[in-house]
């Protein structure tokens, strides 16, 4: 399971930095005669209502798809790691009012807050990338915070105090590391869910707009003639589904190994 | 008569290892049969394979193993629940994990009762009820509607044995019935078994405590890795064992041994069970000069002085007015019951936490009163070793840097050949630099620990249960080695334990704690050898003692 992750990974890593070899046409070529297009040797994927090739399309929005949802989780993690640690470390009010602001977050459903924030800052890949990392930030500050906190008060953390480390180097040499650990794991875990909410974005029309090769704005664009011209849909859609359960699967593994050792 | 439970040559493996071989025993009606052994010897899988519980992954094999009729390797899986349930108790290690958390100790009871008899739930509640007084459980009508959290430790393997005996079994295996507890609790428990098998059960006491079986066994099987190496009447396996690895076992307990004597060499014979001698070490152990010359030709100011110190959680007062002052190069030790304050006591030494009232100084220096910046020039010369070791570890790291991260120039060049050096001083091999502490057995954790407290060359080291979880003959080593320290570096101790042998074993002179207050002190001879407290006294006869009869401390039962 894992090597089959690791080969789906490896390619849209591939088809992320050098799309051309794997696909050296242009993704924004339109050439209407050959519009609607099954797929067939020609056109691996068949074509869209423009007579552009899916295929190469698909290859070219690896690299931006992947972009949003991994910027998005940077962005998420990044707040949830400046949130986790105020209340894991702050004072005691501090901790209180982060985790209460934070329970406010979670009241919002992900998606919702979301849309909110791109209806005030407008639609665009920017925006669309900002608001799926903010998010998602409240999930990964409450599993940082508690992280924190169980590191703190370990018993290891207890004896570097004895040997007489100061606070900074206690954080440095011992609550960080322990906290990356975990937070690779949920890195790993959470690309796949925001490559999928960055695609629902653009599917809306709030993210990647119509022409873009982006997988969400392709679905998007497909969507008007799902019913007759399945390839238009399905091929993005599959690239979506791969990505995401490729990483999911991965963070999986490295979760079940840490858990090991 | 035929025994209730008859093993004929039982084998266990778990896939090529085989864990258990070749084990004999009979169990007669009313007979206490002793299984002694260290962590993975094989003990508790023979007790579980006795059940049909050894796991699916265990291959059992016996020539014979049969419970009055039953063949218990062919019994089917409903035969063998009725066996457990109505015939055979199981009292099991995990005591204090055995029960549901989120029922109450009376539906517990009763569940064995409504699985195994016919009966209305106003006759289970008055069962349970009975039984509850039966195991000596105060208020059975309050308890009985409390969950496990609400008992104490004492309580709750009580309730254990309750549900075990709920059905009025013929056989009872217990699987270290006794070891987490305290020792007058501890007593109590033993009380209970001994009064069952008095009453008809036959009883298989499964234990790493020498002296718990010897109160109770009339037979003894001593387990080595999986093989009984040795067995017979209880009295003269212990007062003249004939196998080397029964000898080492009874030499590591540090039950009578005076400080200066090594606990981990081999005695060539039998020292043991000579009626008559007290506290003379065993003639031929290894007899190493004491710690005590170590007095300094000039005045120092003492490592540690503790003046009226207090700590309350709450409305408990976890310390009340202790004070000690630790000279260079002795070792306090600190005994007493779970609950007594003597690891709050460690922590208010370790300024883990602030007392509420009195103050602790370090080398003269003002330490409970000054701010963790002061203190932190005066840190390295305090260290600390734990009962759980590995935990005191950060699990990323290697030992290599875990010693490493101890000295004050742990990135330095030099640090590697200090650390190597730090490793072979606590005994362990230069190898296990790059190795983590989770793959080290329980003693080299001990050491690693070790090795990391005197890194940064401390005055003083607080011992809290260093050597509670490891088998006697680890401990003793690890005894061995701090005894060897301190004489080495001028190491003063203040060492925290629950373990009477221990605490004689290790310190000059002695606190005996109970509720937060100190209620004896002195001179460890004087201590042990006349008790003036009562509680001492009832302290000192509640702990088993090799030999049952012999009396290792005249004074407790008011002798001397």
């Amino acid at each position: 399971m894992e090597t089959a992750a690791l080969v789906v990974i490896a390619f849209l890593a591939l088809a992320a930095l050098a799309p051309s070899v794997l696909a050296p046409g242009d993704p924004l070529a339109i050439s209407p005669l050959d519009s609607f297009q099954p797929p067939s040797l020609s056109h691996v994927f068949g074509t869209d209502e423009s007579g552009r090739d899916i295929y190469t399309r698909v290859i070219h929005g690896t690299g931006p798809s992947l972009l949003i949802g991994i910027a998005a989780t940077a962005i998420g993690l990044g707040l949830a790691l400046v949130f986790g640690l105020l209340a894991g470390f702050g004072p005691r009010w501090l901790d209180f009012g982060t985790t209460r602001f934070l329970e406010v977050l979670f009241a919002f459903p992900g998606l919702l807050f979301a849309l909110l924030f791109i209806v005030i800052y407008g639609p665009g890949v920017v925006t669309s990338t900002i608001a799926v990392g903010l998010s998602t930030a409240p999930g990964y500050a409450r599993i940082i915070r508690s992280r924190v906190i169980q590191v703190r008060t370990s018993p290891y953390l207890e004896a570097a105090l004895v040997l007489g480390r100061g606070r900074p180097s206690r954080i440095a040499r011992h609550v960080l590391p322990n906290v990356a650990g975990s937070l690779f794991v949920l890195a790993t875990l959470g690309i796949g869910q925001s490559i999928v909410w960055a695609s629902s974005l653009s599917y809306l029309g709030l993210g990647a707009v119509p022409p873009a090769a982006e997988w969400g704005a392709m679905l998007s664009a497909g969507r008007t003639y799902i019913a007759s011209f399945w390839w238009m849909t399905f091929f993005p859609g599959l690239f979506i589904v791969l990505s995401a359960a490729a990483t999911t699967l991965l963070g999986r593994g490295i979760q079940q190994r840490g858990r090991e050792s | 008569m035929s025994a209730l439970l008859s093993v004929r040559g039982l084998r266990v493996r778990f896939g090529e290892a085989e864990v258990v071989s070749d084990v004999s025993f009979d169990v007669q009606p009313g007979e206490c049969i002793g299984i002694v052994g260290e962590s993975g010897s094989g003990k508790s899988v023979t007790a579980r394979a006795l059940l049909g519980l050894a796991g699916r992954r265990a291959r059992v094999t016996a020539d014979e193993l049969r419970f009055d009729e039953t063949r218990i390797l062919d019994a089917s899986a409903g035969r063998l629940r009725s066996l457990r349930g109505r015939e055979i108790g199981y009292v099991s290690q995990g005591a204090l994990v055995a029960l549901d958390p989120l029922r109450t100790v009376g539906r517990e009871i009763s569940d064995s009762l409504r699985l195994h008899t016919s009966s209305t739930p106003a006759q289970r509640r008055e069962r349970v009820l009975e039984l509850l007084a039966d195991v000596g459980i105060p208020d059975p009508e309050v308890r009985a509607g409390q969950r496990p959290d609400e008992l104490s430790g004492g309580l709750r393997q009580r309730a254990v044995i309750a549900s075990a005996i709920a059905l009025g079994p013929r056989l009872i295996i217990a699987d270290e019935p006794t070891t987490a507890l305290d020792s007058t609790v501890q007593a109590g428990i033993l009380d209970l078994l001994e009064r069952l098998r008095d009453e008809g059960a036959a009883l298989v006491l499964i234990s790493h405590d020498l002296a718990v079986v010897s109160r109770l066994a009339s037979r003894v099987l001593v387990m080595h890795e999986g093989r009984i190496v040795e067995s017979g009447p209880s009295g003269s396996v212990l007062a003249e064992p004939q196998h080397p690895y029964t000898r080492r076992l009874i030499a590591a307990v540090p039950t009578d041994r005076p400080r200066g004597t090594l606990l981990s060499a081999p005695p060539a014979s039998t020292g043991f069970g000579n009626s008559g001698v007290t506290a003379e070490p065993a003639p031929d152990a290894a007899r190493i000069t004491p710690a005590e010359p170590l007095t300094p030709e000039f005045p120092t100011t003492p490592v540690v002085v503790a003046s009226g110190l207090s700590r309350s959680f709450g409305a408990r007062l976890a310390v009340d007015d202790v004070s000690f002052t630790l000279e260079r190069g002795r070792t306090l030790g600190i005994v007493g019951e779970s609950g007594s304050g003597k690891t709050t006591v460690a922590r208010l030494v370790l300024a883990l936490d602030r007392p509420d009232a009195g103050d602790v100084r370090v080398l003269g220096e003002p330490w409970s009163t000054a701010t963790e910046r002061e203190r932190r020039a005066l840190r390295p010369r305090i260290g600390a070793i734990y009962q759980d070791a590995l935990s005191s570890f950060d699990p990323r790291l290697t030992v290599g840097q875990i010693v490493a991260d101890a000295l004050t120039h742990g990135r330095s060049q030099r640090a590697g050949v200090e650390v190597a050096e730090l490793l072979r001083r606590v005994g362990l091999d230069e190898g296990v630099m790059n190795r983590r502490p989770l793959k080290l057995s329980g003693g080299q954790q001990q050491r690693v620990a070790i090795a990391r407290a005197i890194a940064p060359a401390p005055d003083l080291i607080v011992c809290d249960e260093p050597v509670s979880s490891l088998d006697v003959s680890v401990q003793a080593q690890v005894l061995d080695l701090l005894d060897e320290l301190q004489r080495d570096l001028g190491l003063s101790y203040l060492f925290i334990t629950h373990d009477l042998g221990v605490v004689r074993h290790v310190s000059d002179e002695v606190l005996v704690m109970r509720a937060g207050r100190v209620v004896e002190r002195g001179s460890t001879e004087n201590v042990f050898r006349a008790p003036q407290h009562e509680y001492t006294r009832a302290l000192f006869s509640s702990a088993p003692r090799i030999g049952g009869d012999r009396d290792l401390w005249p004074a407790a039962t008011g002798g001397s």
